[in-house]
């Protein structure tokens, strides 16, 4: 069984993330507070992050850079998620070195599909 | 006259003018207080110049002496009739300089040195001792006639509990009405109305007596001319020099005196009220001196020959059987007692309080300026200081054992306080004045007075031993105490006069001829010189912006109190343009500060706390060529280029600041589309996922009714955001509908505080609130204020970052106005986002998101615009703090 790691601070949203990739067969943590992201990733290892722009503690954008940054999680997928306007937004996301963006509202159908071709399945 | 009545009149005559003060106090507290600064009633409070001696001492006087004793009011009179441009040039630096004392206006004038302040402190205490204990001796000898005279044969068995009962109580009131509070400007109401009314009564008092004698004991003035030519005192023949020599230094001392000083420019201040004083005050001098000569005589008549000449006043009625005269005798010589010590004492006090103690402890603890409590430490040096002055005196009375003739001792006084006019005159009318020569003069002034006069007033072998009298010190004949340079055969008295005003001025003149002004001393000697030229008061050198403003605003509340500092502040930021509180720290601006701070600490303790925060202050060439140039044209000339360029900053600072508003708002308006965006897409995408959820169906009915229930509070959320947009375009475009009735401030609060739920409500959060104060009504739409004290306390419970918070609440009513404040204890709003908190969307970090989307403080000033009021952040005050003011009573026609 592959695993999630959503780090997300609107408890709601992460709710209907965590649902629906686990009705899918995935097995999911999440967790509301970027300052705890990078510990996080070195003890569950998940073959995924999936991760708010906005975070209390650290930025989506800081937690990224020290993905790429450490070579254990080099490679690791991140999608991210936002609800900010689309353009400079994304630029940065895309110059931190996210694997996927997405704006919020998503449909269910695009986050699972874009979970599945990150994780390569 | 049993003696219990006596000692119950006084008791009575006391609680009167405690009385009398208080209502004064009361009255000014509400500002009704017209009448009490009126001509009249300054008139009456520079009767302070005449004191016990004068009551007393002066029908003594006259019969040791003949009419010698009219020196002493014909100096002043002098002085106020010919000299009042003097006493207005005075009173005109006093006010424009808040001038404390005369020692605080000797050390502002020469470069705000604080140790002239100190030379002349200890000169004033050192020379006003004797003249307090004076005073309290003819309490206590009035007393002791009294008691003799009794059938009982009441002999005051303790001579010194008298005095020490007078001297607390004169300290007690000193304290309550000379030190009850730090204003900007030393005024107290209270003492100077019971000051007039004690004038009022030694006036009526003399004229009573002088009255019996004349009419009741003599037949009517011819009978009394006749007397006077056949008494003993028609046979004293004048001695000019000792004539000359009293006339001016009684004409010094009214104005040197700390306590004259004090009640003619550190209470007055109204130079109109000089003009009436310069025709009135002669006047009550003349009447207090009509009588002096028949009483006189008539006491050497009738009274046995080894009767005290300085009472005569009180024995005369006395033995005559007049026992009610007699009384109000004894009460016109306890009022001019007790006014002298009372003013002398605050005047003195003000004196070691701002030049001695507070320098003292500026200098051990250099960051109370900041920190610690100086409205506290001030207050509290004065009220120590007042009673360590009356144990001075008592100590005096104690130690002379209280023989010396009345009029002596007030002389030696006279003479001390003298030594300040060399300074005093030369700093004011002489720009080339300097501080070494002001106090080398003031030191050879005090050093003579001392050695030719003081100690040996403490008769041979008092202090100076007998021989020194006689032959000089270590056997140096041209330095005896009396006969200086070989001067002898003078009188002791004029030979001090001349001495030490001669020795005095030389050194002055000198001092200041052979040395080089400092650039603040030739600021302030322009200042004080050329008085009368308006706009005289440029920028004395602080460097610019060099100052937090907020740095500034914190150190003015310790020392002015918060209130009167954000107000003064709030004023000045409002002439340079500014909205807020916070003016610029230009150097006009700490240059008037610095003046404000100086009327409750001084000018040389004020200097150095501002130079604590600015930096040393440094004079500019310029500014130094500005006050040398003196050529009307030039003057002129510069004023208008410099209305001109303040016209043009002005404009300047204006345009900038718009030009950075703009700035802002432009990058506010972009932030607002992704804002909104980002506030709406959240709730959206809950609704969104679980919605799709919800329709594909084969969920547990209870994940049904819990992913619908979220569907329902996003829905929820949305609405409000939306309510709160619509809210505020309403309240901006001003269409708003305002239900205007009678609220009640404290039940606002109470249902404030109640529907201002906490976030983490596991934390303890204490209000601090006065009821009773809350306890207004206003007019004005209470669902609306409610409203933004919901928003104001929720904000404080969101965002205060302390470990035990606290939110205090209070709430003030002024001027049909109402503020309610809220203050809590966190680490507050940097000064930096402070301009831009009640924008829209301004939520001061993305990071911490305490809920709400960044709109309340807007609606909250949007409201309060609306209801006619404001709500602004106030700076300083430790925590984060915001000031909602509303009208009492809010007009439709406004709303």
């Amino acid at each position: 069984m592959s695993h999630v790691l959503l780090i997300e601070d609107e408890p709601n949203i992460a709710e209907a993330i965590r649902f629906i990739l686990t009705r899918d067969g995935w097995s999911v943590s999440t967790l509301q507070d970027g300052a705890a992201a990078m510990a996080a990733v070195h003890d569950q290892k998940p073959d995924i992050v999936i991760l708010d722009l906005m975070l209390p503690g650290r930025s989506g954008l800081e937690i990224v850079e020290s993905l790429r940054a450490d070579p254990a999680t080099h490679g690791l997928p991140v999608l991210m998620l936002t609800a900010k306007g689309a353009g400079r937004e994304r630029e940065a996301a895309e110059r931190a070195g996210v694997s996927q963006f997405m704006t919020k509202p998503f449909s269910n159908a695009d986050i699972l599909a874009s979970v599945r071709a990150l994780a390569g399945r | 006259m049993p003696f219990n009545i006596l000692v119950l009149t006084c008791v009575t005559y006391v609680a009167l003018l405690f009385l009398v003060a208080f209502v004064a106090e009361r009255r000014a507290g509400i500002g009704r207080a017209r009448w009490l600064r009126s001509p009249a009633v300054y008139t009456l409070s520079l009767s302070v110049y005449c004191t016990a001696w004068t009551f007393y001492g002066a029908v003594g006087y006259a019969a040791r002496s003949g009419l010698e004793f009219l020196t002493i009011y014909l100096g002043p009179t002098l002085v106020f009739i010919g000299w009042w441009w003097v006493l207005r040039k005075l009173v005109r630096i006093g006010r424009k300089q808040r001038v404390t004392s005369i020692a605080d206006l000797i050390s502002s004038r020469f470069g705000k040195s604080n140790l002239l302040g100190v030379i002349v402190t200890l000169l004033s205490v050192v020379a006003m001792t004797p003249y307090i204990a004076l005073q309290l001796q003819s309490v206590t000898q009035s007393f002791g006639v009294f008691a003799s005279g009794t059938p009982e044969g009441w002999a005051l068995p303790n001579r010194d509990a008298t005095a020490i009962w007078v001297a607390a109580g004169l300290a007690l009131f000193s304290i309550l009405f000379g030190t009850r509070k730090l204003d900007a400007k030393e005024q107290h109401h209270g003492v100077v109305t019971a000051i007039a009314v004690e004038a009022v009564v030694k006036l009526v008092a003399l004229l009573a007596v002088g009255g019996f004698v004349v009419w009741g004991l003599a037949d009517g003035p011819s009978d009394i001319f006749r007397r006077i030519t056949e008494s003993p005192i028609s046979d004293w023949e004048l001695q000019p020099d000792r004539w000359f020599g009293l006339m001016f230094v009684s004409a010094a001392a009214v104005i040197s005196l700390p306590r004259m000083f004090h009640v003619m420019v550190v209470e007055g201040g109204d130079e109109s009220h000089l003009g009436r004083a310069s025709w009135a005050f002669p006047a009550y001098l003349m009447l207090m001196s009509l009588f002096i000569v028949p009483i006189a005589v008539v006491g050497l008549e009738r009274m046995p020959s080894s009767a005290n000449p300085d009472m005569f006043v009180l024995t005369l009625p006395l033995q005559e059987g007049q026992g009610a005269l007699a009384m109000l005798a004894f009460l016109g010589g306890f009022s001019s007692a007790t006014s002298m010590v009372i003013v002398e004492a605050i005047a003195l006090a003000t004196m070691v309080s701002n030049h001695v103690v507070m320098p003292v402890w500026l200098r051990l603890r250099p960051d109370v300026a900041m920190t610690g409590d100086v409205r506290g430490v001030v207050l509290m040096a004065r009220r120590v200081s007042i009673i360590a002055i009356l144990a001075l005196g008592y100590g005096y009375y104690r130690m002379s054992g209280g023989s010396t003739a009345l009029a002596s001792i007030g002389l030696i006084a006279f003479v001390g306080a003298a030594q300040v006019l060399p300074a005093m005159l030369g700093g004011i009318f002489w720009r080339g004045a300097s501080r070494f020569g002001a106090g080398l003069g003031l030191l050879m002034g005090l050093i003579v007075w001392a050695y030719t006069l003081f100690l040996p007033s403490f008769g041979d072998d008092g202090v100076i031993p007998a021989h020194v009298f006689a032959l000089g010190p270590f056997g140096i004949g041209w330095l005896r105490p009396q006969a200086l340079f070989g001067v002898s055969g003078m009188d002791p008295l004029v030979h001090a006069i001349v001495w030490s005003m001669v020795l005095n001025a030389s050194a002055f003149a000198l001092g200041s001829i052979f040395s080089f002004p400092g650039p603040v001393e030739r600021m302030q000697g322009a200042a004080f010189v050329n008085v009368f030229d308006e706009d005289q008061t440029g920028p004395q050198g602080w460097a610019r912006g060099k100052a937090e403003p907020e740095t500034l605003l914190m150190m003015a509340g310790r020392i002015l109190g918060e209130e009167p500092a954000l107000g003064f502040f709030e004023a000045e930021a409002r002439r340079q343009g500014k909205a807020g509180f916070l003016p610029d720290a230009t150097p006009e601006f700490v240059e008037l500060l610095e003046r404000r701070l100086a009327g409750s600490v001084g000018a040389a303790t004020a200097h150095a706390m501002i130079s604590q925060i600015v930096g040393r202050a440094a004079v500019t060439v310029e500014e130094l060529m500005a006050v040398a140039n003196e050529t009307a044209q030039i003057m002129e000339y510069s004023a208008r280029l410099e209305a001109q360029q303040d016209e043009l900053t002005r404009t300047a600072r204006q345009l900038r600041e718009a030009n950075e508003k703009l700035t802002q708002l432009s990058i506010q308006k972009d932030a607002f589309l992704s804002q909104i965006s980002h506030e709406l897409r959240t709730p959206m995408t809950s609704i969104r996922a679980f919605s799709e959820i919800l329709t594909e169906g084969d969920l547990p009915p209870g994940m049904v009714a819990q992913y619908g229930r979220i569907i329902h509070d996003e829905a929820i959320r949305l609405t409000r955001l939306l309510d709160d947009l619509l809210d505020l375009s309403v309240l901006e475009n001003g269409t708003v509908q305002l239900n205007l009735g009678l609220a009640n401030i404290q039940t606002l609060l109470d249902k404030a505080l109640a529907a201002a739920g906490s976030t983490k409500p596991e934390r303890v959060f204490t209000i601090i609130r006065d009821l009773p104060s809350e306890n207004l009504f206003v007019r004005t739409d209470a669902d609306r204020l409610l409203q933004v004290f919901i928003n104001l306390i929720s904000n404080a419970r969101k965002y205060c970052d302390s470990d035990s918070p606290e939110l205090k609440i209070t709430v003030r009513q002024r001027a049909g106005r109402v503020s309610v404040d809220f203050i809590d204890n966190g680490k507050g709003i940097p000064k930096e986002s402070q301009a831009i908190i009640f924008e829209k969307f301004a939520r001061l970090s993305d990071q911490s998101r305490a809920g709400g989307a960044g709109l309340g403080l807007a609606i909250c000033r949007e409201v309060m615009a609306n209801l006619g009021g404001s709500v602004s952040y106030l700076p300083g005050q430790g925590g984060a703090a915001f000031r909602a003011t509303l009208p009492l009573r809010l007009d439709r026609k406004l709303a």
